[in-house]
């Protein structure tokens, strides 16, 4: 049986990917894709959770056996600043796309193309 | 209609599979091989209390330092896509009035939130990153209260390629020092602080280079914020 934490992961990175495939928006494919980011960051950190453990911080009476793993939390912490730089420059675009084309929808702009 | 319904089909099997694959991954288990290590010495090696502080700054510095050119990067080609020659504010309403007196009111706490972040990051969750991003909020508050407001754009240039230098200065130093890039001299060498592990003053260079970060981070988002709410004006 799955864990709660993979199965809430799992149906976020689903649920992105959902409105990647089938919104004609661009601005709702963005909001897509950063669901599904947060969806694969959950998903790092619940592989880094280890039970009846406590967060990576080693004070206060919490020893070396008493943390998580702080790897995948590090690598979280990159992943989510790679991906306010990443959406950042797709929203630039999405605003250059409405600047040109007057729409957003993504088969306009590709009627529009010709 | 058929496309949604492909769409789903494709959707439930991706998520079977990647259900699959986490199959051989239980949960809560305890895998650590180098996070185990990194646990074990993270008080003697860096001074730091946060594990994942130290791991960011001090055993994966040169990550880091990737990581902030991307961000970098990211700015930059924000600024080169929607560059105009000449670009204004053109917001015509106001901030209510709420907003404006809240502003006044917070931004100053707001920044100061922001610096407690990234200078605590070695005691505390967080660090530069968010801390920067905090900061970046209370630019991006006076941006949607005041119409006129525009960050003072040389001087928050300046900062934040001072600041990136100072990250690269700060890893030179450790190569004269102690030998290769970004090796923690202060700890290492000076081992200044060593008394005061879990106090503010220790650490070695994590506090140092996370307030570099925290201030490039901040100034970089405003700047992303800036380039994203002015609108191209005709002469």
């Amino acid at each position: 049986m799955i864990s709660a934490y993979y199965f809430g992961a799992i149906s976020l990175i689903l649920i992105g990917l959902y409105a990647v495939l089938v919104k004609k928006n661009v601005l709702k494919m963005l909001i897509g894709l950063s669901i599904m980011e947060s969806g694969v960051n959950l998903l790092l950190v619940s592989v880094g959770y280890i039970s009846g453990r406590s967060a990576p911080i080693l004070s206060e009476g919490i020893g070396p056996k008493g943390a998580v793993d702080p790897i995948p939390q590090a690598l979280v912490l990159t992943a989510i600043v790679i991906g306010v730089a990443t959406t950042a420059l797709a929203l630039s675009a999405a605003i250059i796309l409405y600047e040109k084309y007057g729409t957003l929808n993504v088969e306009e702009i590709r009627r529009l193309r010709g | 209609m058929l496309k949604r319904a492909l769409a789903i089909i494709t959707l439930l099997i991706i998520g079977y599979w990647i259900a699959q694959g986490l199959a051989g991954v239980p949960f809560g288990q305890d895998r650590m091989l180098v996070g185990q290590y990194y646990l074990d010495h993270v008080k003697a090696q860096t001074g730091s209390v946060n594990a994942v502080t130290a791991i960011v700054v001090n055993y994966r510095g040169f990550d880091t330092l990737g990581e902030v050119t991307v961000l970098f990067i990211a700015s930059t080609g924000v600024g080169a896509l929607l560059w105009k020659r000449r670009k204004e504010r053109t917001a015509k309403t106001e901030g209510s009035i709420v907003l404006t007196t809240g502003t006044r009111l917070l931004m100053p706490f707001i920044i100061l939130f922001g610096a407690y972040i990234f200078i605590h990051g070695h005691l505390t969750p967080g660090g530069g990153f968010p801390g920067g991003a905090t900061i970046a909020t209370a630019f991006l508050l006076l941006y949607m209260a005041f119409t006129q407001y525009e960050i003072p754009h040389k001087a928050f240039e300046k900062t934040e390629g001072v600041a990136g230098m100072s990250y690269v200065l700060v890893g030179l130093i450790g190569l004269a020092i102690g030998g290769y890039f970004l090796y923690d001299w202060i700890w290492q060498t000076w081992g200044w602080g060593v008394n005061n592990i879990g106090r503010l003053f220790s650490g070695g260079f994590i506090p140092i280079i996370y307030t570099l970060i925290g201030i490039k981070v901040g100034t970089e988002l405003s700047g992303i914020i800036d380039n994203m709410l002015k609108e191209e004006v005709s002469e």
